[in-house]
Protein backbone atom coordinates (compact mmCIF):
# COMPACT_ATOMS: atom_id res chain seq x y z
CA UNK A 1 0.00 0.00 0.00
CA UNK A 2 0.81 3.43 -0.74
CA UNK A 3 0.74 6.31 1.90
CA UNK A 4 1.31 9.60 -0.12
CA UNK A 5 2.01 13.14 1.29
CA UNK A 6 0.64 15.43 -0.53
CA UNK A 7 2.35 19.55 0.03
CA UNK A 8 -0.44 21.97 0.03
CA UNK A 9 0.21 24.59 -1.93
CA UNK A 10 -2.09 28.28 -0.46
CA UNK A 11 -2.07 32.02 -0.47
CA UNK A 12 -2.34 31.67 3.52
CA UNK A 13 -6.41 32.05 3.46
CA UNK A 14 -7.36 29.85 1.01
CA UNK A 15 -6.03 26.28 -1.03
CA UNK A 16 -4.95 27.11 -4.67
CA UNK A 17 -6.83 24.86 -6.67
CA UNK A 18 -3.26 22.95 -7.53
CA UNK A 19 -3.73 20.83 -4.25
CA UNK A 20 -7.22 19.50 -5.53
CA UNK A 21 -5.29 18.36 -8.79
CA UNK A 22 -2.00 16.92 -7.04
CA UNK A 23 -4.42 14.90 -4.67
CA UNK A 24 -6.25 13.46 -7.98
CA UNK A 25 -2.78 12.18 -9.02
CA UNK A 26 -2.25 10.52 -6.01
CA UNK A 27 -5.32 9.19 -5.80
CA UNK A 28 -5.08 7.38 -9.37
CA UNK A 29 -2.52 5.39 -7.30
CA UNK A 30 -4.05 2.00 -6.12
CA UNK A 31 -4.55 1.74 -2.64
CA UNK A 32 -3.44 4.76 -1.36
CA UNK A 33 -3.76 6.57 1.66
CA UNK A 34 -3.54 10.03 1.14
CA UNK A 35 -2.21 13.01 3.43
CA UNK A 36 -2.11 16.57 2.76
CA UNK A 37 0.16 18.74 5.22
CA UNK A 38 -0.61 22.49 5.14
CA UNK A 39 2.51 24.32 6.29
CA UNK A 40 1.47 28.07 7.04
CA UNK A 41 1.36 31.12 9.99
CA UNK A 42 -2.30 29.79 10.70
CA UNK A 43 -3.56 26.64 8.86
CA UNK A 44 -7.31 26.51 10.38
CA UNK A 45 -9.11 27.97 6.94
CA UNK A 46 -6.64 26.31 4.30
CA UNK A 47 -6.58 22.82 6.28
CA UNK A 48 -10.80 23.16 6.28
CA UNK A 49 -10.45 23.63 2.49
CA UNK A 50 -8.21 20.57 2.20
CA UNK A 51 -10.64 17.92 4.55
CA UNK A 52 -13.03 18.46 2.08
CA UNK A 53 -11.27 17.53 -0.90
CA UNK A 54 -12.43 13.76 -1.83
CA UNK A 55 -10.38 10.66 -1.42
CA UNK A 56 -7.92 12.76 1.93
CA UNK A 57 -8.05 10.40 4.50
CA UNK A 58 -6.49 13.07 7.13
CA UNK A 59 -4.76 16.68 6.97
CA UNK A 60 -1.88 17.88 9.42
CA UNK A 61 -1.22 21.25 10.03
CA UNK A 62 2.14 22.86 10.64
CA UNK A 63 1.66 26.43 11.92
CA UNK A 64 4.40 29.10 12.76
CA UNK A 65 5.27 32.59 11.51
CA UNK A 66 8.14 31.05 9.80
CA UNK A 67 5.86 29.73 7.65
CA UNK A 68 3.77 32.71 6.41
CA UNK A 69 5.56 32.94 3.21
CA UNK A 70 6.15 29.81 1.41
CA UNK A 71 10.41 29.66 1.17
CA UNK A 72 11.70 26.53 0.01
CA UNK A 73 14.89 26.22 2.08
CA UNK A 74 12.46 26.85 5.37
CA UNK A 75 9.81 24.17 4.00
CA UNK A 76 11.60 21.44 3.13
CA UNK A 77 13.52 20.81 6.20
CA UNK A 78 9.99 20.58 7.62
CA UNK A 79 8.78 18.28 4.90
CA UNK A 80 11.63 16.36 5.20
CA UNK A 81 10.63 15.79 8.93
CA UNK A 82 7.59 14.52 8.19
CA UNK A 83 8.15 12.16 5.46
CA UNK A 84 8.87 9.56 7.70
CA UNK A 85 6.86 6.37 7.16
CA UNK A 86 5.30 8.00 3.79
CA UNK A 87 6.04 6.08 0.44
CA UNK A 88 5.58 9.70 -1.91
CA UNK A 89 5.66 13.34 -1.59
CA UNK A 90 3.95 14.93 -3.81
CA UNK A 91 3.57 18.74 -4.86
CA UNK A 92 2.09 20.70 -7.73
CA UNK A 93 4.16 21.35 -10.87
CA UNK A 94 3.47 25.15 -10.09
CA UNK A 95 6.19 27.35 -9.65
CA UNK A 96 5.49 26.84 -5.82
CA UNK A 97 6.23 23.06 -6.13
CA UNK A 98 8.90 23.28 -8.82
CA UNK A 99 11.00 25.92 -5.71
CA UNK A 100 10.21 23.37 -3.34
CA UNK A 101 10.13 19.38 -4.05
CA UNK A 102 14.02 19.45 -5.91
CA UNK A 103 15.25 20.82 -2.55
CA UNK A 104 13.03 18.32 -0.54
CA UNK A 105 14.31 15.28 -2.62
CA UNK A 106 17.82 15.92 -2.31
CA UNK A 107 17.57 16.57 1.55
CA UNK A 108 16.03 13.21 1.69
CA UNK A 109 19.11 11.62 -0.73
CA UNK A 110 16.91 10.99 -3.75
CA UNK A 111 15.81 12.03 -7.38
CA UNK A 112 12.93 14.18 -8.18
CA UNK A 113 10.41 12.76 -10.66
CA UNK A 114 8.85 16.73 -12.30
CA UNK A 115 5.37 16.42 -14.14
CA UNK A 116 3.62 13.28 -13.79
CA UNK A 117 1.13 13.53 -16.11
CA UNK A 118 0.07 9.53 -15.86
CA UNK A 119 0.43 6.89 -12.89
CA UNK A 120 1.18 3.42 -14.40
CA UNK A 121 1.96 1.81 -11.48
CA UNK A 122 2.98 3.24 -7.77
CA UNK A 123 6.47 3.62 -8.99
CA UNK A 124 5.76 4.10 -12.91
CA UNK A 125 4.72 6.99 -14.34
CA UNK A 126 5.24 9.32 -17.89
CA UNK A 127 6.34 12.84 -17.69
CA UNK A 128 6.34 14.98 -21.12
CA UNK A 129 10.40 16.03 -22.09
CA UNK A 130 11.53 18.52 -25.03
CA UNK A 131 8.87 20.66 -24.42
CA UNK A 132 6.09 17.36 -24.51
CA UNK A 133 7.82 16.36 -27.81
CA UNK A 134 8.32 13.29 -26.25
CA UNK A 135 6.97 11.60 -23.32
CA UNK A 136 8.98 9.52 -20.89
CA UNK A 137 7.90 6.52 -18.91
CA UNK A 138 10.31 6.47 -15.35
CA UNK A 139 10.55 4.13 -12.76
CA UNK A 140 11.49 5.08 -9.65
CA UNK A 141 13.59 2.80 -6.86
CA UNK A 142 10.91 0.79 -5.28
CA UNK A 143 13.22 0.91 -1.69
CA UNK A 144 13.23 4.40 -2.03
CA UNK A 145 10.48 7.33 -1.17
CA UNK A 146 9.28 8.38 -4.46
CA UNK A 147 9.16 12.83 -4.63
CA UNK A 148 7.40 14.15 -7.63
CA UNK A 149 5.71 17.18 -8.52
CA UNK A 150 2.49 17.03 -10.42
CA UNK A 151 1.88 18.64 -14.12
CA UNK A 152 -1.67 19.94 -12.61
CA UNK A 153 -2.92 20.46 -16.61
CA UNK A 154 -3.05 16.26 -16.73
CA UNK A 155 -5.43 16.25 -13.80
CA UNK A 156 -9.10 17.42 -12.89
CA UNK A 157 -9.34 18.34 -9.21
CA UNK A 158 -10.95 15.91 -7.24
CA UNK A 159 -14.67 16.65 -5.65
CA UNK A 160 -15.28 18.52 -2.55
CA UNK A 161 -17.76 16.83 -0.33
CA UNK A 162 -15.38 14.99 2.16
CA UNK A 163 -14.55 15.55 5.83
CA UNK A 164 -10.87 14.61 6.64
CA UNK A 165 -9.57 14.54 10.25
CA UNK A 166 -7.29 17.48 10.72
CA UNK A 167 -4.41 16.87 13.05
CA UNK A 168 -1.72 19.44 14.14
CA UNK A 169 1.50 18.30 13.73
CA UNK A 170 4.78 19.51 15.40
CA UNK A 171 8.38 18.74 13.45
CA UNK A 172 11.33 18.88 14.72
CA UNK A 173 13.29 20.26 12.15
CA UNK A 174 16.23 23.44 12.17
CA UNK A 175 15.40 26.00 10.11
CA UNK A 176 17.94 28.33 8.12
CA UNK A 177 17.39 32.68 7.90
CA UNK A 178 19.77 32.97 4.87
CA UNK A 179 16.46 33.32 2.78
CA UNK A 180 13.86 36.39 3.24
CA UNK A 181 10.71 37.20 1.73
CA UNK A 182 10.49 41.10 1.30
CA UNK A 183 7.33 41.27 -0.96
CA UNK A 184 5.49 40.06 -4.14
CA UNK A 185 3.51 42.21 -6.68
CA UNK A 186 0.98 40.48 -8.13
CA UNK A 187 -1.05 41.87 -11.28
CA UNK A 188 -4.22 39.88 -9.34
CA UNK A 189 -7.61 40.82 -11.46
CA UNK A 190 -11.09 39.61 -10.79
CA UNK A 191 -10.77 37.46 -13.86
CA UNK A 192 -10.94 33.86 -13.43
CA UNK A 193 -7.60 32.16 -12.57
CA UNK A 194 -5.44 31.43 -15.77
CA UNK A 195 -4.64 28.16 -14.63
CA UNK A 196 -7.75 27.14 -13.02
CA UNK A 197 -10.22 28.54 -15.92
CA UNK A 198 -12.89 26.34 -17.62
CA UNK A 199 -12.53 29.27 -20.99
CA UNK A 200 -8.85 30.94 -21.26
CA UNK A 201 -8.67 33.90 -24.59
CA UNK A 202 -4.42 34.79 -25.34
CA UNK A 203 -3.74 37.05 -27.38
CA UNK A 204 -0.51 37.53 -29.21
CA UNK A 205 2.53 39.58 -31.22
CA UNK A 206 -0.69 40.55 -33.91
CA UNK A 207 -2.13 42.55 -31.11
CA UNK A 208 0.79 44.85 -31.82
CA UNK A 209 0.17 46.88 -28.45
CA UNK A 210 -1.10 46.98 -24.68
CA UNK A 211 -3.96 49.15 -25.92
CA UNK A 212 -5.18 46.36 -28.10
CA UNK A 213 -5.34 44.09 -25.90
CA UNK A 214 -8.13 45.46 -24.50
CA UNK A 215 -10.41 43.74 -27.40
CA UNK A 216 -8.96 40.16 -25.59
CA UNK A 217 -9.87 41.76 -21.64
CA UNK A 218 -13.14 42.62 -23.35
CA UNK A 219 -13.95 38.98 -24.97
CA UNK A 220 -12.52 37.02 -22.01
CA UNK A 221 -15.12 39.14 -19.41
CA UNK A 222 -18.31 38.48 -21.97
CA UNK A 223 -16.78 34.68 -22.02
CA UNK A 224 -16.33 34.74 -18.01
CA UNK A 225 -12.84 33.45 -19.25
CA UNK A 226 -9.17 33.98 -18.06
CA UNK A 227 -7.08 35.69 -19.99
CA UNK A 228 -3.27 34.61 -21.18
CA UNK A 229 -0.39 35.45 -24.05
CA UNK A 230 2.10 34.06 -26.14
CA UNK A 231 5.85 34.54 -25.13
CA UNK A 232 6.02 37.13 -27.82
CA UNK A 233 3.44 39.57 -26.25
CA UNK A 234 4.75 39.13 -23.02
CA UNK A 235 8.32 39.51 -24.12
CA UNK A 236 6.89 42.75 -26.35
CA UNK A 237 5.50 44.30 -23.03
CA UNK A 238 1.85 44.06 -23.64
CA UNK A 239 1.02 42.40 -20.69
CA UNK A 240 2.64 40.92 -17.81
CA UNK A 241 4.60 37.61 -17.37
CA UNK A 242 2.22 35.86 -15.31
CA UNK A 243 -0.13 35.72 -18.22
CA UNK A 244 2.41 33.61 -20.19
CA UNK A 245 1.00 30.46 -21.70
CA UNK A 246 4.03 27.76 -22.89
CA UNK A 247 6.55 25.52 -22.30
CA UNK A 248 8.27 27.93 -20.10
CA UNK A 249 5.27 29.74 -18.61
CA UNK A 250 2.37 28.25 -17.54
CA UNK A 251 0.89 24.56 -18.86
CA UNK A 252 -3.11 24.83 -19.15
CA UNK A 253 -6.03 22.68 -19.89
CA UNK A 254 -9.09 24.73 -19.88
CA UNK A 255 -12.11 23.33 -21.67
CA UNK A 256 -11.98 26.19 -24.36
CA UNK A 257 -9.06 27.94 -25.42
CA UNK A 258 -9.08 30.93 -28.01
CA UNK A 259 -5.59 31.35 -29.70
CA UNK A 260 -6.27 35.21 -31.09
CA UNK A 261 -3.21 36.39 -33.15
CA UNK A 262 -1.14 33.67 -31.81
CA UNK A 263 0.88 31.86 -34.89
CA UNK A 264 1.26 28.66 -32.47
CA UNK A 265 5.60 27.74 -31.88
CA UNK A 266 5.61 24.82 -30.49
CA UNK A 267 6.65 26.02 -26.88
CA UNK A 268 3.18 27.71 -27.27
CA UNK A 269 1.65 24.71 -28.50
CA UNK A 270 3.24 22.65 -25.51
CA UNK A 271 1.48 24.85 -23.15
CA UNK A 272 -2.38 24.21 -24.30
CA UNK A 273 -2.12 20.43 -25.99
CA UNK A 274 -4.77 19.23 -23.41
CA UNK A 275 -7.35 22.20 -23.95
CA UNK A 276 -10.43 20.81 -24.69
CA UNK A 277 -11.44 22.72 -27.90
CA UNK A 278 -8.95 25.29 -29.67
CA UNK A 279 -10.11 28.14 -31.53
CA UNK A 280 -7.39 29.86 -33.71
CA UNK A 281 -7.54 33.34 -34.97
CA UNK A 282 -5.31 34.42 -37.46
CA UNK A 283 -4.44 36.55 -40.30
CA UNK A 284 -2.06 34.28 -41.64
CA UNK A 285 -3.57 30.96 -43.15
CA UNK A 286 -0.17 28.80 -42.76
CA UNK A 287 0.54 29.58 -39.30
CA UNK A 288 1.02 26.69 -37.20
CA UNK A 289 -1.86 27.42 -34.94
CA UNK A 290 -4.25 26.22 -37.39
CA UNK A 291 -2.87 22.68 -37.62
CA UNK A 292 -4.10 21.91 -33.91
CA UNK A 293 -6.73 24.09 -33.57
CA UNK A 294 -10.38 22.14 -33.33
CA UNK A 295 -12.10 25.53 -34.77
CA UNK A 296 -10.11 28.03 -37.19
CA UNK A 297 -10.93 31.21 -38.74
CA UNK A 298 -8.58 33.09 -40.95
CA UNK A 299 -9.25 36.91 -40.49
CA UNK A 300 -8.53 40.40 -39.28
CA UNK A 301 -8.63 40.01 -35.35
CA UNK A 302 -9.03 43.83 -35.33
CA UNK A 303 -12.43 43.15 -36.71
CA UNK A 304 -13.17 39.84 -36.08
CA UNK A 305 -12.68 39.82 -32.14
CA UNK A 306 -15.15 43.07 -31.48
CA UNK A 307 -17.66 40.93 -33.79
CA UNK A 308 -17.27 38.15 -32.08
CA UNK A 309 -17.55 39.94 -28.56
CA UNK A 310 -20.65 41.12 -29.28
CA UNK A 311 -21.98 38.38 -31.30
CA UNK A 312 -22.08 36.49 -27.85
CA UNK A 313 -24.64 38.86 -26.43
CA UNK B 1 32.85 38.31 -4.35
CA UNK B 2 36.25 36.39 -6.07
CA UNK B 3 34.40 33.85 -8.00
CA UNK B 4 30.73 32.85 -9.69
CA UNK B 5 30.09 29.24 -11.07
CA UNK B 6 27.93 28.64 -14.28
CA UNK B 7 26.71 25.92 -15.42
CA UNK B 8 26.29 25.37 -19.00
CA UNK B 9 24.78 21.96 -20.70
CA UNK B 10 25.12 20.95 -24.03
CA UNK B 11 21.02 20.11 -25.34
CA UNK B 12 19.27 20.22 -28.65
CA UNK B 13 18.70 23.77 -30.26
CA UNK B 14 16.01 25.31 -29.20
CA UNK B 15 14.59 25.43 -32.90
CA UNK B 16 14.86 21.94 -33.53
CA UNK B 17 11.71 19.73 -34.35
CA UNK B 18 12.43 16.53 -31.58
CA UNK B 19 11.90 13.43 -32.86
CA UNK B 20 11.84 10.41 -30.95
CA UNK B 21 13.85 7.52 -31.91
CA UNK B 22 11.76 4.33 -33.87
CA UNK B 23 13.27 2.01 -31.04
CA UNK B 24 12.10 4.12 -28.09
CA UNK B 25 15.51 4.71 -26.33
CA UNK B 26 15.51 8.41 -26.35
CA UNK B 27 15.40 11.31 -29.28
CA UNK B 28 17.12 11.59 -32.47
CA UNK B 29 20.60 13.60 -31.90
CA UNK B 30 22.31 12.34 -35.11
CA UNK B 31 23.23 15.25 -37.31
CA UNK B 32 21.12 17.10 -35.35
CA UNK B 33 22.38 20.90 -34.41
CA UNK B 34 23.22 21.60 -30.73
CA UNK B 35 23.45 24.56 -28.52
CA UNK B 36 23.68 25.98 -25.24
CA UNK B 37 20.70 25.41 -23.30
CA UNK B 38 18.76 29.14 -23.66
CA UNK B 39 18.48 29.51 -20.13
CA UNK B 40 22.67 29.51 -19.30
CA UNK B 41 23.19 31.53 -22.00
CA UNK B 42 21.29 34.06 -19.61
CA UNK B 43 23.18 32.83 -16.70
CA UNK B 44 26.33 33.48 -18.18
CA UNK B 45 24.94 36.68 -19.34
CA UNK B 46 24.37 37.67 -15.74
CA UNK B 47 27.72 36.65 -14.39
CA UNK B 48 29.32 38.63 -17.08
CA UNK B 49 27.05 41.32 -16.10
CA UNK B 50 28.39 41.21 -12.42
CA UNK B 51 31.75 41.15 -13.27
CA UNK B 52 32.00 43.67 -15.48
CA UNK B 53 30.08 46.22 -12.61
CA UNK B 54 33.05 45.18 -10.44
CA UNK B 55 31.13 43.00 -7.95
CA UNK B 56 32.95 39.50 -8.93
CA UNK B 57 36.81 38.75 -10.39
CA UNK B 58 36.66 35.86 -11.89
CA UNK B 59 33.74 33.62 -14.21
CA UNK B 60 33.98 29.81 -14.62
CA UNK B 61 31.67 27.95 -16.64
CA UNK B 62 31.10 24.80 -15.92
CA UNK B 63 29.32 21.67 -18.46
CA UNK B 64 28.93 17.66 -17.18
CA UNK B 65 28.93 15.24 -20.38
CA UNK B 66 30.11 14.42 -22.97
CA UNK B 67 33.19 15.55 -24.16
CA UNK B 68 31.34 17.48 -27.09
CA UNK B 69 30.62 20.03 -24.32
CA UNK B 70 33.44 21.71 -25.07
CA UNK B 71 31.94 23.31 -28.11
CA UNK B 72 29.42 25.09 -25.60
CA UNK B 73 32.27 25.99 -23.02
CA UNK B 74 34.36 27.60 -25.93
CA UNK B 75 31.28 29.75 -26.85
CA UNK B 76 30.90 30.47 -23.36
CA UNK B 77 34.48 31.34 -23.03
CA UNK B 78 33.78 33.57 -26.24
CA UNK B 79 31.22 35.57 -24.60
CA UNK B 80 33.49 36.41 -21.95
CA UNK B 81 33.82 33.54 -19.14
CA UNK B 82 37.13 33.60 -17.69
CA UNK B 83 38.23 29.82 -18.01
CA UNK B 84 36.01 26.47 -18.39
CA UNK B 85 35.79 23.50 -17.00
CA UNK B 86 34.74 20.31 -18.33
CA UNK B 87 33.81 16.98 -16.40
CA UNK B 88 33.63 14.57 -18.75
CA UNK B 89 30.98 11.91 -18.30
CA UNK B 90 29.12 9.31 -21.07
CA UNK B 91 27.14 7.69 -18.70
CA UNK B 92 23.55 9.59 -18.32
CA UNK B 93 23.48 11.26 -15.17
CA UNK B 94 20.80 12.03 -12.78
CA UNK B 95 20.00 15.91 -11.45
CA UNK B 96 21.00 14.24 -8.15
CA UNK B 97 24.19 13.11 -9.24
CA UNK B 98 24.99 16.93 -11.31
CA UNK B 99 24.20 18.52 -8.26
CA UNK B 100 26.72 16.51 -6.29
CA UNK B 101 29.10 17.00 -9.27
CA UNK B 102 28.21 21.20 -9.02
CA UNK B 103 28.45 20.84 -4.90
CA UNK B 104 32.33 19.23 -5.56
CA UNK B 105 33.23 22.13 -8.12
CA UNK B 106 31.82 24.58 -5.51
CA UNK B 107 34.02 23.27 -2.81
CA UNK B 108 37.02 23.19 -4.57
CA UNK B 109 37.18 26.29 -6.22
CA UNK B 110 35.54 28.06 -3.07
CA UNK B 111 33.02 29.79 -5.48
CA UNK B 112 30.40 32.27 -3.51
CA UNK B 113 27.53 32.14 -5.97
CA UNK B 114 26.53 29.50 -8.99
CA UNK B 115 24.18 30.91 -11.56
CA UNK B 116 21.98 28.30 -13.78
CA UNK B 117 19.44 28.30 -15.89
CA UNK B 118 15.91 27.70 -14.50
CA UNK B 119 15.46 24.57 -16.68
CA UNK B 120 17.36 22.77 -19.77
CA UNK B 121 15.28 22.38 -22.26
CA UNK B 122 15.51 18.87 -23.26
CA UNK B 123 14.89 17.03 -19.71
CA UNK B 124 12.32 19.79 -18.38
CA UNK B 125 13.55 18.85 -14.96
CA UNK B 126 14.16 22.12 -13.73
CA UNK B 127 15.56 20.50 -10.81
CA UNK B 128 19.91 21.13 -10.34
CA UNK B 129 19.44 24.44 -8.60
CA UNK B 130 17.46 23.64 -5.70
CA UNK B 131 19.46 20.20 -5.08
CA UNK B 132 22.36 21.85 -5.44
CA UNK B 133 21.62 24.50 -2.97
CA UNK B 134 19.66 21.86 -0.69
CA UNK B 135 23.11 19.75 -0.45
CA UNK B 136 25.01 22.72 0.04
CA UNK B 137 22.93 23.87 2.97
CA UNK B 138 22.52 27.71 1.14
CA UNK B 139 19.58 29.31 -0.14
CA UNK B 140 18.52 28.97 -3.51
CA UNK B 141 16.59 31.96 -5.69
CA UNK B 142 14.60 30.16 -8.55
CA UNK B 143 12.77 31.90 -11.76
CA UNK B 144 15.23 34.73 -11.24
CA UNK B 145 13.94 38.19 -13.48
CA UNK B 146 16.45 40.35 -11.29
CA UNK B 147 19.26 40.37 -9.53
CA UNK B 148 21.08 42.92 -7.12
CA UNK B 149 24.02 42.14 -4.88
CA UNK B 150 24.87 43.99 -2.29
CA UNK B 151 28.16 43.05 0.27
CA UNK B 152 27.33 39.42 0.50
CA UNK B 153 23.45 39.56 0.00
CA UNK B 154 21.51 39.28 -3.26
CA UNK B 155 18.36 40.79 -3.66
CA UNK B 156 16.33 38.46 -6.59
CA UNK B 157 12.79 39.22 -8.02
CA UNK B 158 11.27 35.79 -8.68
CA UNK B 159 8.37 35.33 -11.45
CA UNK B 160 6.39 33.00 -9.81
CA UNK B 161 2.30 32.25 -10.74
CA UNK B 162 1.17 34.70 -8.58
CA UNK B 163 3.30 38.03 -10.53
CA UNK B 164 6.68 38.54 -8.92
CA UNK B 165 8.31 37.93 -5.47
CA UNK B 166 11.57 39.38 -4.13
CA UNK B 167 13.53 37.51 -1.33
CA UNK B 168 16.51 37.94 -0.34
CA UNK B 169 19.57 35.98 0.53
CA UNK B 170 22.77 35.95 1.91
CA UNK B 171 25.87 33.97 -0.09
CA UNK B 172 27.19 31.92 -0.86
CA UNK B 173 23.60 30.64 -2.59
CA UNK B 174 22.37 29.69 -5.92
CA UNK B 175 20.48 31.65 -8.25
CA UNK B 176 18.54 30.15 -11.14
CA UNK B 177 17.13 32.52 -13.64
CA UNK B 178 13.96 33.16 -16.45
CA UNK B 179 13.93 34.40 -19.63
CA UNK B 180 13.43 37.89 -18.75
CA UNK B 181 16.99 38.47 -16.93
CA UNK B 182 18.26 39.89 -19.73
CA UNK B 183 19.28 39.66 -23.16
CA UNK B 184 22.71 37.78 -24.15
CA UNK B 185 25.05 39.17 -25.89
CA UNK B 186 26.30 37.95 -29.50
CA UNK B 187 29.46 36.44 -29.88
CA UNK B 188 32.34 38.36 -31.82
CA UNK B 189 34.61 36.83 -34.18
CA UNK B 190 37.69 38.27 -32.23
CA UNK B 191 36.39 36.63 -29.08
CA UNK B 192 36.21 33.28 -30.93
CA UNK B 193 39.79 33.85 -31.61
CA UNK B 194 40.59 34.67 -27.57
CA UNK B 195 38.75 31.88 -26.12
CA UNK B 196 40.69 29.35 -27.92
CA UNK B 197 43.85 30.38 -25.93
CA UNK B 198 41.48 30.50 -22.41
CA UNK B 199 42.19 27.32 -20.12
CA UNK B 200 39.27 24.77 -20.57
CA UNK B 201 40.73 21.59 -17.60
CA UNK B 202 39.08 18.26 -17.41
CA UNK B 203 38.49 16.41 -14.67
CA UNK B 204 36.68 12.88 -13.93
CA UNK B 205 34.01 12.19 -11.40
CA UNK B 206 36.21 9.90 -9.72
CA UNK B 207 38.73 12.93 -9.21
CA UNK B 208 36.04 14.98 -7.89
CA UNK B 209 35.51 12.67 -5.42
CA UNK B 210 31.67 12.24 -6.40
CA UNK B 211 29.74 8.64 -6.18
CA UNK B 212 27.15 8.16 -9.20
CA UNK B 213 24.06 6.44 -7.44
CA UNK B 214 21.51 4.43 -9.82
CA UNK B 215 18.19 6.56 -9.64
CA UNK B 216 15.02 7.21 -11.71
CA UNK B 217 15.48 4.61 -14.24
CA UNK B 218 14.09 5.86 -18.42
CA UNK B 219 12.19 3.03 -19.47
CA UNK B 220 11.08 4.58 -22.75
CA UNK B 221 10.45 7.14 -24.84
CA UNK B 222 7.74 7.55 -27.20
CA UNK B 223 5.94 10.99 -29.10
CA UNK B 224 3.07 12.78 -27.63
CA UNK B 225 -0.15 11.85 -29.30
CA UNK B 226 -1.35 15.05 -31.75
CA UNK B 227 -4.24 16.63 -31.67
CA UNK B 228 -5.86 16.61 -34.95
CA UNK B 229 -6.60 19.20 -37.30
CA UNK B 230 -10.26 20.70 -37.18
CA UNK B 231 -12.40 22.59 -39.21
CA UNK B 232 -12.18 25.92 -40.63
CA UNK B 233 -14.96 28.24 -41.06
CA UNK B 234 -15.77 31.45 -42.76
CA UNK B 235 -16.61 34.21 -40.81
CA UNK B 236 -17.52 35.08 -37.07
CA UNK B 237 -21.28 33.69 -37.32
CA UNK B 238 -19.80 30.26 -38.21
CA UNK B 239 -17.27 30.36 -35.29
CA UNK B 240 -20.31 31.12 -33.10
CA UNK B 241 -22.22 28.75 -34.99
CA UNK B 242 -19.66 25.57 -34.30
CA UNK B 243 -19.49 27.40 -30.28
CA UNK B 244 -22.75 27.07 -29.57
CA UNK B 245 -22.83 23.76 -31.60
CA UNK B 246 -20.52 22.33 -28.97
CA UNK B 247 -21.79 23.99 -25.77
CA UNK B 248 -19.03 25.93 -25.06
CA UNK B 249 -20.97 29.28 -25.28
Amino acid sequence: MSKILVIAEHDGSSLNPSTAKTVACAASIEAAEIHVVVLAAAAAAVAGEAAQLDSVAKVLTVEGPENEHALAAVLAPQIVALSAGYSHVFGPSTTFGKDLMPRVAALLGVNQISDIMLVLTSHSFKRPVYAGNAILTVEAPADKVVVATVRIASYAAVADGNNAAIESATVDAELPDHTRFVGVQSGATDRPDLQTAAKVVSGGRALGSAESFDIIYALADKLGAGVGASRAAVDAGYVPNEMQVGQTGKIIAPDLYLAIGISGAIQHLTGIKDAGTIVAINKDEEAPIFEVADIGLVADLFKAIPELTEALD
Amino acid sequence: MQKILVGLKRVVDYNVRVRVKSDGSGVETDGVKMSINPFDEIALEEALRIKERGEAEEVIVVSVGASEAQQQLRTGLAMGADRAILVDSQESLTPLDVARIFKAIVDRESAELVILGKQAIDGDNSQLGQMLAAIWGRPQATFASKVELAGNKASVTREVDAGLETIEIDLPGVISVDLRLNEPRYVKLPDIMKAKKKPLDQLSIEELGVEVAAGIKEVTYEPPSERERGVMVDDVAGLVAALKDKGLV
